[in-house]
């Protein structure tokens, strides 16, 4: 997951109560006639964040960063840059630039005047235009394109030419919507690992808006999972995904088998009592919740160990059932299994040999287990 | 699936265009007709096209029209592309109702009717009647012509090509003119040229909004037509088709060599990845 | 993206290109005339300022010359004719009587009541909704296999029909329907080639009859029909049709059940673009119809230029207004809600 360079992993200014954000945002609502946009959503980032903003389609993660741009207004709340506040100040006041998901580089200027058109707004002389102009193709490695026009350049190369565009004015923050949706697959994950770098060398706060959860979880310092003009959950990618904090996180970031049940106290032995799993499930610590309440315990299924022989008696978090389905994945396989109860449970196992002959079949009886500090337990 | 061109499908299109065009394909072969009457043939001429242009009160009439269509197309542009813009990029202001019901009314409402209206306006604001109230009046019906053309178009552009020259620093005046205008320039120009032609063309509206000795050219010709069909009428007529003929062609070639050109290059670009 | 949308929108940046090539020195004079970037830069503060600039232009045009000519229209509507410049007398009097002013009314109701008495104002009325309604059936039915044929036609064919189909309207619509006249007369182009293929002996009477009129309003209308059916049966996905027959939809069905429905709003905004304008219509019935066809543009011009009779022409253009107010209102909402579905 976050592989990136060592220097990312001290890189935690938000642990940091002497680190004075770089945005501020406070209490933001934004709603369109009866549709809420954005709820009441605080929000800080630190210099030098690659901040990614996630979720599904219509949470309001774009209208959140179009009201960071200054395309739209809040309709209550206040957006602070850099320690002035930017709540009424227009788009083109902003020291922030856009990376426009569509790219909507201006198609009647060349690739040099599109790079160049925000530093003529600033008035700046001619020849440091020209430096800047082509130290930023030189950034985005298309030094030799200066003259073409937008339409003559491929998918690849207009993005491109839009990151320089939105660089070139070295903005206190760069805010990219979808930067990548409109690439193909392969040139999608070479580009994440670009753009980390480039954000690297330039050391300005990006924040990126996504739907796609690996492109999140590649490229960014931290996530906010959003949900209906919300923030769900900001953390590191790690934490998003092995401790997050409702089942919305859990079921949005990667896949996860979901539990219910209620909790039974017990000294040093926290357990959670269990319809579905046809057991009591243990868990890896006490919660400080009165006994009976209402908790889920996720669990992802490359962390269950599936085995056709029965464990031996006693052993903790251990379900049986039938495999239901087998998706062969090439690197994994996925079972899916069926509890005695009826509940569906997947487990994903690396297929570390080449499989010549299945060892687990349909309609085998298997047995599912995990150490409780595999699982997270939720509380809502 | 019924894709390409059927035979139905064939059919329908020859005989359409055929109603379409056979009219005015007759019209200017009798344009060169020898004889007097319009419907017998009596052999090649170019007389009649001569005795049109030793016809000074139609030359006066054509260069009225000329005049007239050149400023109020003009002032269709100006007026109209505002218009669209107003409608396509404003949002909701006070009064956007009542106004898009002004741009779309003049579009079918009745000559006789605008003709009228405005011929009463003028004359209680006490204008004189003459070429002025006509090209006032032709900018007035032309201008939800290019208002509709504008927005249309407007419709279509990407809104973030304008954003980002906001959001690099350009304030929303200067990125009409710099941005959005040239983007839209085919429409308006297009906007133009159909302001221009409707303008030629008018007859009703002119006729009430005119006053003594500014004849135009669809006027002169409605009286000579209810005296009786002439060839030199057909002479005037093959003319102005003509010129709008070659006009179109032109422009749609310009258009289509531009296009070939920038496949290739799309092409070439599509290759290198 | 397809090659040709790419190419198309090659082209406009092209144009764009082009256009800002103008644009340029009057940018560059702008940028380097300090006045004017201090003027932008208010105006620009003055966000709203700036947009009130840009509304009131055309927004007071139309008020004063769209709008306000109605108001006319119906005040004199209520006057009386008189032998003077305007012909017609005042209907509001500022009279002066002991000292005081007041503001004297003087509505006359003749106008109306002649319209109502004369029944040859309500069977020109009733005419010209009859044509107007016979016409737009008949150039939907020629209109709409036009447009489909068009919009089935290969892709590079499409844009020289179109052009095709805009062409006639560039030219005069009077010298079309003049070129009629030549076709259509007793002794005209029809009649002779007719005579000469032995189909008929003695030449058909069309011209002056209400059928030369209906020729001469589907000639002249019919790029309004079948544009705006075009532009609905080109959007349509044809994978549609496709989807239909493989759920075992014979075509014919599909067309009805498909087709047409999806082709509705070409078919609406077409038929209003034919039907309003041709209950006013004046030219058509002038020069292709007989001393009979009766039409109400027809007559509004007779009573302004032959009777001078302001004032009933005014109250012929009123009514006329409030039958077609109804199909006007229509019209404006559909486009309106077209221009909203297409954003």
């Amino acid at each position: 997951m976050a592989s990136g360079p060592t220097t990312r992993r001290t890189f935690e200014p938000w642990d940091d109560p002497k680190s004075k954000p770089i945005l501020r945002v406070s209490s933001v609502s934004k709603s369109y006639g009866s549709v809420t946009a954005v709820d009441q959503l605080s929000l800080d980032i630190h210099r030098g964040e690659f901040f990614a903003l996630l979720g599904p389609s219509g949470c309001g993660k774009t209208t959140l960063l179009r009201m960071l741009a200054g395309f739209e207004r809040p309709d209550t709340g206040r957006i602070e840059l850099d320690g002035v506040d930017m709540t009424a100040v227009p788009p083109y006041r902003r020291p922030v630039n856009m990376m426009f998901q569509s790219y909507a580089l201006f198609p009647h200027m060349s690739v040099e005047g599109n790079i160049a058109f925000g530093l003529k707004q600033e008035g700046l002389p001619a020849r440091e235009i020209k430096t800047r102009v082509a130290e930023a193709l030189a950034l985005v490695q298309l030094p030799d394109y200066g003259r073409r026009k937008p339409h003559q350049l491929s998918g690849g190369q207009r993005q491109r030419v839009a990151l320089a565009r939105s660089l070139v004015k070295r903005p206190k923050m760069l805010l990219l919507d979808e930067p990548l949706a409109a690439l193909d697959r392969k040139l999608r994950e070479e580009t994440q690992f670009e753009l980390m770098t480039i954000q690297e060398q330039v050391g300005i706060t990006f924040v990126i808006v996504t739907h796609d959860q690996d492109e999140a979880m590649t490229m960014a310092s931290r996530i906010a999972v959003m949900d209906r003009g919300r923030i769900a959950q900001v953390a590191p990618p790690t934490e998003i995904y092995e401790q997050p904090n409702s089942r919305y996180v859990a079921d949005f970031i990667g896949s996860v088998n979901l539990f219910e049940g209620n909790y039974v106290g017990g000294d040093g032995a926290p357990t959670m009592r269990c319809a579905e799993a046809g057991c009591d499930l243990s868990l890896a610590q006490p919660l400080l919740v009165a006994p009976g309440h209402r908790l889920w315990v996720a669990i992802r299924p490359e962390k269950l160990e599936i085995s056709r022989e029965p464990p031996p008696p006693g052993t903790l978090n251990c379900l049986s059932g039938v495999v239901w389905d087998i998706g062969y994945l090439g690197d994994f396989s996925t079972y899916r299994v069926k509890l005695d109860s009826g509940k569906i449970v997947s487990a994903a196992e690396a297929n570390r040999m080449r499989l010549t002959e299945r060892t687990i079949s349909w309609e085998d009886r298997v047995y599912l287990r995990w150490v409780p500090q595999a699982a997270v337990a939720l509380l809502s | 699936m019924r894709r390409g061109l059927t035979p139905i499908n064939l059919t329908a299109l020859t005989l359409g265009f055929a109603f379409l065009y056979v009219p005015i394909f007759l019209l200017i072969i009798y344009s060169f007709n020898e004889s007097k009457l319009v419907t017998v043939w009596a052999g090649f001429s170019t007389k009649w096209y001569g005795e049109m242009a030793r016809d000074d009160a139609l030359i006066a009439a054509a260069l009225m029209t000329l005049k007239v269509a050149l400023l109020s197309s003009t002032v269709a542009t100006v007026l109209g592309t505002l218009a669209g813009v107003l409608l396509a990029r404003f949002g909701r202001f006070r009064g956007r109702t009542l106004f898009s019901g002004m741009i779309y009314a003049p579009l079918v409402m009745p000559e006789v009717i605008t003709g009228l209206a405005l011929l009463l306006m003028f004359v209680a604001m006490g204008l004189a009647r003459g070429y002025f109230t006509v090209m006032i009046a032709h900018a007035t019906f032309a201008m939800a012509y290019v208002a509709v053309v504008v927005q249309s178009r407007l419709a279509t552009m990407d809104r973030s090509v304008e954003e980002a020259a906001l959001d690099l620093g350009c304030p929303p005046f200067k990125t009409f003119l710099v941005i959005t205008l040239p983007i839209i320039a085919p429409a308006v120009i297009a906007g133009w040229l159909l302001a221009f032609t409707l303008s030629l063309d008018d007859l009703v509206i002119a006729s009430f909004t005119t006053g003594p000795g500014s004849t135009t050219l669809p006027m002169k010709i409605y009286s000579q037509v209810r005296l009786g069909v002439t060839p030199e009428i057909n002479a005037i007529s093959t003319i102005l088709v003509g010129i709008v003929t070659i006009g179109v062609v032109a422009a749609s070639l310009v258009n289509r060599r531009a296009a070939l050109r920038r496949e290739r290059d799309e092409r070439l670009a599509f290759a290198k990845t | 993206m397809t090659f040709g949308a790419a190419t198309r929108e090659a082209t406009r940046a092209r144009w764009a290109a082009r256009a800002s090539l103008i644009l340029k020195p009057l940018q560059s004079a702008l940028d380097a005339f300090p006045p004017s970037r201090w003027l932008m830069r208010r105006l620009d503060r003055r966000a709203l300022k700036g947009r009130l600039l840009a509304i009131a232009p055309p927004y007071a045009w139309l008020l004063i010359f769209f709008l306000a000519p109605f108001a006319i229209v119906l005040k004199i509507s209520f006057a009386e004719p008189d032998v003077a410049m305007p012909p017609y007398t005042e209907v509001f009097a500022l009279i002066e009587d002991a000292g005081s002013f007041f503001l004297s009314i003087k509505l006359n109701f003749s106008n109306y009541l002649l319209l109502i008495e004369d029944d040859l104002y309500l069977r020109a009325y009733l005419n010209s909704l009859k044509i107007a309604a016979i016409s737009t059936a008949l150039a939907l039915m020629v209109g709409f296999p036009i447009a489909y044929a068009m919009a089935r036609a290969p892709r590079r064919w499409r844009g020289a029909l179109v052009m095709m189909m805009i062409l006639p309207f560039w030219t005069s619509f009077l010298i079309r329907v003049y070129a009629w006249i030549g076709i259509l007369k007793n002794e005209g182009l029809l009649n002779g080639f007719l005579q000469w293929l032995g189909v008929i002996g003695e030449p058909l009477t069309i011209l002056n009859t209400d059928f030369a009129v209906y020729i001469g309003i589907v000639y002249s209308y019919l790029p309004f029909m079948v544009l705006p059916l075009y532009a609905a049966l080109e959007r349509m996905d044809e994978s549609l049709l496709e989807a239909a027959s493989d759920l075992g939809c014979r075509p014919v069905k599909a067309f009805w059940v498909i087709t047409v429905p999806l082709a509705a709003p070409g078919i609406i905004a077409g038929s209003f673009l034919v039907f309003i304008p041709v209950v006013g219509e004046v030219v058509i019935p002038d020069l292709l119809g007989g001393s009979d066809t009766l039409m109400i543009g027809r007559l509004l011009w007779a009573e302004f230029f032959s009777n001078h009779d302001w004032p009933v022409a005014s109250a012929v253009a009123m009514i006329l207004l409030l039958i077609l107010v109804i199909p006007i209102v229509l019209f404006q909402r559909h486009q309106a809600a077209r221009q909203e579905a297409a954003r």
